[in-house]
């Protein structure tokens, strides 16, 4: 009963996830693209949730939806982005021979999963996926990784001040 | 039936749509946009398999996409930034100087 409600929440969750993101792909507007990946990245916040990552599903909506996508439309805003007219916009054929290279990516990996058979949940602690846990993680086992992605963030932000200054 | 293999077909699919928005659009801000929502496939791939397997360090790699591609996406749009100051296009086409 449980397993059911589980897959049709997902299916409720999954459905508007690829709309969205296929709206990303399709839209003409980067304006509207913009707010189609904000609307995937809810959706795919509350498939985290069903996953039992609470702690990544409030990041990803802390960070994606809420620092990226505001440095995207920023960046929208600040460039004047016209619409892509249809004479521009026609694909050429390594287009075509991209999309069909990533319907393949997609076939190939089904395959795969179908290959691999079922794979059933653990059961889990409670514990599983908190920030208690997750921090508990990333201080002990992860702490190299950890304060090398500050120096990383560092390196970023100074690279891109460095590379948008006019004159420094 | 709960299990990973429903989340990772999924994951599998955003992926492919990540993909072919890459390859198709010409707008370098779309480009982006499709790369985070390829970055977002993977870490629902992460995820996934970090509850099938019932250990949590899937969360902590998926933290770390998480910071990648935030310290991208500022970089990125600063190039973005700069390549329209020269060009005055978002085009990808239009800057094809160092193909030679």
């Amino acid at each position: 009963m449980a397993d059911r409600a589980e897959l049709l929440v997902f299916w409720i969750l999954a459905v508007p996830l690829l709309v969205s993101a296929m709206g990303v792909v399709v839209s003409r507007n980067p304006v509207n693209a913009a707010v189609c990946l904000v609307a995937a990245f809810f959706f795919l916040a509350g498939i985290y949730l069903l996953l039992v990552a609470h702690l990544v599903a409030f990041l990803q909506v802390l960070v994606y939806a809420g620092a990226i996508m505001v440095v995207f439309l920023f960046v929208i805003m600040l460039l004047a982005v016209r619409e892509e007219n249809l004479k521009e916009a026609r694909l050429k054929t390594m287009q075509w021979a991209g999309i069909a290279g990533a319907a393949g990516v997609a076939v190939v990996v089904a395959q795969a999963i179908e290959a691999s058979g079922r794979m059933p949940w653990k059961t889990v602690s409670p514990e599983f996926g908190t920030v208690r846990a997750v921090g508990r993680l990333l201080f002990t086992q992860y702490l190299l990784p950890f304060e090398a992605t500050s120096v990383l963030l560092l390196v970023a932000i100074v690279g891109a001040v460095v590379v948008a200054k006019q004159r420094i | 039936m709960a299990e990973a293999n429903h989340y990772l077909a999924l994951a599998a699919v955003l992926f492919a749509i990540g993909l072919a928005g890459v390859v198709a659009r010409r707008n370098i801000l779309v480009v982006f946009m499709c790369i985070e929502l390829m970055l977002n496939a993977a870490n629902l791939t992460f995820l996934a398999f970090a509850r099938a397997q019932g250990t949590m360090q899937g969360h902590a790699i998926a933290f770390f996409v998480i910071a990648v591609a935030a310290a991208e996406a500022a970089v990125g749009l600063a190039i973005v930034i700069a390549v329209f100051r020269t060009r005055g296009t978002l085009w990808m086409d239009e800057g094809s100087s160092l193909k030679g």
